[in-house]
């Protein structure tokens, strides 16, 4: 059961997973359909069975009863957004991946109008020595997708974190530092999958004009159902 | 150095430890002790040896904050900076010592002789302040000791040549129950927890179970519970792990068991091992304890050459134990965080489920116990279920072992029956004129003095071990504040919540501690609350708040004072602002309104 309504799932989804499937919408960040759920973001949090807990990470069972479009928790998620914009340094009118980028499309769902913490203003260069992409660090929401997919798709292992709490922070795996001298390439999972503006390719400076960009179009909750993995057969 | 001239260093380590991943973090540690820091070569020559990328090394050895990956200094004196520290005068002493080595503190000076940093509380508060100098711990400073160590290091004298006395750490028993009186030889516990296994099918742990004791770590659970999942647990290997790494600020019971009973910590282990059919446990030390090291390393070879661990272990089923050593994470503490740190990894909580009990150390089944609750085990074994129900209450079953530190007289450690009240344990320490007690430590329960009469028990005032006594005169918004800032230097950072809340809730606090404060802090402090209380995926997020919830409803003048001094709207009603505070602590009572002396 999901905000009253009942949601069929599958052994092995999570609760996230079974409602993108079924159609309902959940917020989400860190949460790829393509890599094992993270549990880092929390924007997905929602009440199962009367406790508050991450859906992305928590297996779906019969008879969960789960609460998500509660007046409490759009104030946790929208705080959470907040903090995220807080925590690095977003200029959205000056990013190449407004309109694109997830943390935007969260903000604007939920209704973030100003971060509402002060911002942190942290100190993060830009990484730009390698020749088909550069990492903005100040937009970094530590998702850790590039990671996962570097890993688990490519093979290669170009990103990790490190440092913990406040100071955790985006490295690759080179002696340097830098993008550059890594083995990561613009075809690379690791590429595709960042959900802000922090890993992006060169040269490509606003192909597609502002406006009408992924969530210009439709809002980040009517996009992720069409990407949802669903069983063969069923459609949203 | 390059890295020929490293093999010296790291090849006898990796022979010791093994050249697996699940090693680095160990690995990292003793290379450190060789050489004083993690240098960029260090750490490349080992993600060689232990074929890791090179990213994923970096990443574990900024995690820990005892591992340096910048030039420390020949010494590295890392001040203990819990409350009770500051409150025996540490920032003093720690002034002191920087004026005569002529060093800032954290930076190395003299030409790479020296750093003076601060670190979390140490686990010595009643024999504080506390320093440990190359990892090595150092109690009771004072200005005579403070010009000693001074002396020492200008005339760079080996540590291993400094006087004895200046390491003496005595154990500061002051009461014993049960346990602490147990009497037993090494073995016994472990036969008699054979013969009841020998009597009936699940004979060790059903008597656990109906011994009802719980785990006494903190979260209570039981333990009976916890080896009968694990034995049920499917898979090839089963581990037991030994919860050692003892962060909460303001105990340090855990400390004083490692170095009295030890026989009686390993037996716990053996037995557990027995029972639920694991062969192998795990003690993870937490790294302010390595003083600790050798005596336990010699403990478990004296019971391997008794047969009391080994291919036989006391005449059971083979059980041997691997001794581990934190590098300064609290956060390791929590049990799935520390098996990430177990195996070579940064100490990030895992999700759950799946639990430990099923998928724990590299993903076998495995139970976590904490120190105290194996050596309760090993009593349970030999006296049975009956004789613990005897002692306690009817929920919170047997004895506690209490960490009693602060304004009192006789701090130290004391076995209490659970049920004990408060007032009852504040007479036996001496305390004179107590305000406050912080019952399990920041993130336990502060309570005040119309509070004393309250049981400690799982079913009124739950502890972990820590009891922090302050007394008249005690700024209790400061004490909130510093224990707010060990929340955000020990977060982990893995989830949003917590990483940044944790920051924004000490910059909340030292912006009220700087006479800032408005209606817009605490208006900040309640959505942190919430955002806290609900969204953080561990203990530590959850609990973050609580120095915080507990002081504002129980002491709120302090606050008061300092938000007064603010250019406040006149109509602007603080008492009404409070409200959402002392909702969420239930309270409302005289003394969580302003106005009342408290
Ligand atoms: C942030 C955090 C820190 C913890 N630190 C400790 C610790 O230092 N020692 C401990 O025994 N348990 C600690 N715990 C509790 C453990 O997660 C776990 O419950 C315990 O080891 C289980 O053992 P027990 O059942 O014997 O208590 C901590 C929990 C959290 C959330
Ligand atoms: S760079 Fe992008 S994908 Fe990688 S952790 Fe940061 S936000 Fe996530
Ligand atoms: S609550 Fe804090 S310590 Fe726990 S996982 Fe989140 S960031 Fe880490
Ligand atoms: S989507 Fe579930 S925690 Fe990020």
């Amino acid at each position: 059961m999901l905000d009253g309504a009942p949601v069929p799932f599958e052994p092995g989804q999570t609760v996230l997973q079974a409602a993108l499937a079924a159609d309902r919408y959940i917020p989400h960040l860190c949460y790829h359909p393509e890599f094992r759920p993270h549990g880092s973001c929390k924007l997905c949090t929602a009440s199962v069975g009367g406790r508050l807990v991450a859906t992305c990470t928590t297996p779906a069972e019969a008879g969960l009863v789960v609460d998500s479009e509660t007046p409490q928790l759009r104030d946790v998620r929208r705080t959470l957004v907040q903090m995220l914009f807080a925590e690095g340094n977003h200029f959205c009118p000056s990013c190449e991946k407004s309109g694109n980028c997830q943390l935007q499309a969260q903000g604007s769902d939920l209704g973030v109008t100003t971060a509402g913490f002060r911002h942190l203003y942290p100190d993060r260069p830009i990484d730009a020595s390698h020749p088909d992409a550069w990492i903005d660090f100040n937009r970094c929401v530590l998702c850790e997708l590039c990671v996962r997919a570097s890993d688990e798709v490519d093979g290669k292992h170009v990103f990790a974190l490190a440092g913990r709490g406040l100071t955790k922070h985006l490295i690759v795996n080179a002696p340097s530092n830098r993008l550059g001298d890594t083995t990561f390439a613009a075809s690379d999972e690791a590429m595709q999958v960042c959900p802000v503006g922090a890993i992006l390719p060169k040269r490509v400076g606003f192909a597609v004009p502002i406006g009408s960009r992924r969530y210009d179009q439709r809002p980040v909750s009517a996009q992720a159902l069409d990407d949802a993995p669903r069983p063969a057969g069923r459609s949203p | 150095m390059d890295a020929s001239s490293l093999s010296p260093v790291l090849d006898p380590i990796l022979a010791r430890w093994g050249r697996t991943p699940d090693r680095l973090l160990q690995v990292l540690r003793e290379a450190q002790d060789a050489t004083g820091w993690l240098s960029p070569e260090l750490l490349a020559a080992t993600a060689r040896s232990l074929g890791l990328p090179l990213a994923h090394v970096r990443g574990v050895a900024s995690f820990y904050s005892f591992l340096a990956l910048e030039p420390a200094g020949e010494y590295r004196v890392l001040l203990s900076d819990g409350v009770t520290d500051r409150m025996d005068g540490s920032l003093e002493l720690g002034e002191r010592l920087c004026r005569r080595l002529w060093a800032e503190p954290d930076h190395t000076a003299g030409d790479g002789l020296v750093s003076v940093r601060r670190t979390s509380c140490t686990g010595l508060c009643d024999q504080g302040p506390a320093a440990l100098v190359n990892g090595i711990a150092i109690p009771r400073l004072d200005g005579r000791v403070v010009d000693a160590i001074a002396d020492l290091i200008l005339a760079r004298r080996p540590l291993d040549t400094w006087p004895v006395d200046l390491f003496s750490i005595p154990t500061n028993v002051r009461r014993e129950d049960v346990l602490l009186r147990h009497g037993l030889s090494p073995g016994v516990a472990i036969a008699a927890a054979l013969a009841r296994n020998g009597a009936a099918p699940a004979g060790m742990i059903a008597e656990l179970r109906a011994s009802g004791l719980r785990g006494r770590g903190g979260a209570g659970y039981p333990t009976g519970n916890k080896w009968a999942s694990c034995e049920a647990a499917p898979g090839e290997s089963r581990y037991i792990v030994c919860n050692a790494d003892e962060g909460e600020p303001g105990t340090f019971k855990d400390r004083v068991l490692l170095a009295r009973e030890a026989d009686l910590v390993f037996e716990g282990m053996t037995l557990a091992g027995h029972a639920v059919g694991a062969t192998r446990g795990l003690l993870y030390l937490r790294g302010e304890y390595r003083y600790l090291l050798d005596s336990l390393e010699a403990t478990l070879a004296r019971r391997r050459a008794a047969g009391l661990l080994g291919a036989t272990a006391g005449g059971g089923p083979a059980f041997d134990v691997e001794i581990h050593v934190g590098a300064g994470a609290y956060i390791c503490g929590e049990e799935t965080a520390l098996l990430e740190s177990l195996e070579g990894k940064r100490g990030i909580p895992r999700n759950r489920p799946p639990y430990p009990v099923t998928h724990g150390y590299l993903g076998r089944p495995t139970v976590v116990d904490n120190v105290e609750t194996l050596c309760a085990a090993a009593l349970i074994a030999v006296h049975g279920a009956v004789a613990w129900r005897r002692l306690g209450t009817t929920q919170s079953s047997g004895t506690k072992l209490l960490s009693v530190a602060g304004d009192c007289t006789r701090r130290g450690v004391y076995e209490f029956p659970f049920g004990v009240t408060v007032r009852e344990v504040l007479e036996a320490a001496g305390a004179d004129d107590p305000i406050a007690v912080q019952v399990g430590g920041p993130s336990g329960t502060l309570i005040d003095c119309a509070e004393f009469e309250r049981h400690l028990s799982f079913e009124d005032l739950p502890t972990g071990g820590a009891f922090t006594v302050f007394g008249r005169g005690r700024d209790l918004f400061e004490v909130a504040r510093q224990h707010v800032h060990f929340f955000a230097h020990e977060s982990c950072g893995f989830c949003t919540p917590c990483r940044v809340g944790t920051s924004m809730l000490a910059s909340v606090m030292d912006k009220i501690h700087d006479g800032h404060g408005s209606r817009h802090e605490l208006a900040e402090l309640d959505r942190l609350t919430s955002v806290l209380g609900n969204g953080a995926h561990c203990g530590l997020g959850h609990t973050a708040m609580n120095p915080v919830r507990d002081t504002i409803t129980r002491f709120a003048p302090s606050y008061e004072r300092r938000l007064a001094s603010a250019d406040f709207a006149p109509a602007f009603d603080l008492d009404a602002a409070l409200a959402p505070a002392r909702r969420m602590t239930g309270r409302d009572d005289p003394a969580s309104h302003l106005g009342d002396a408290s």
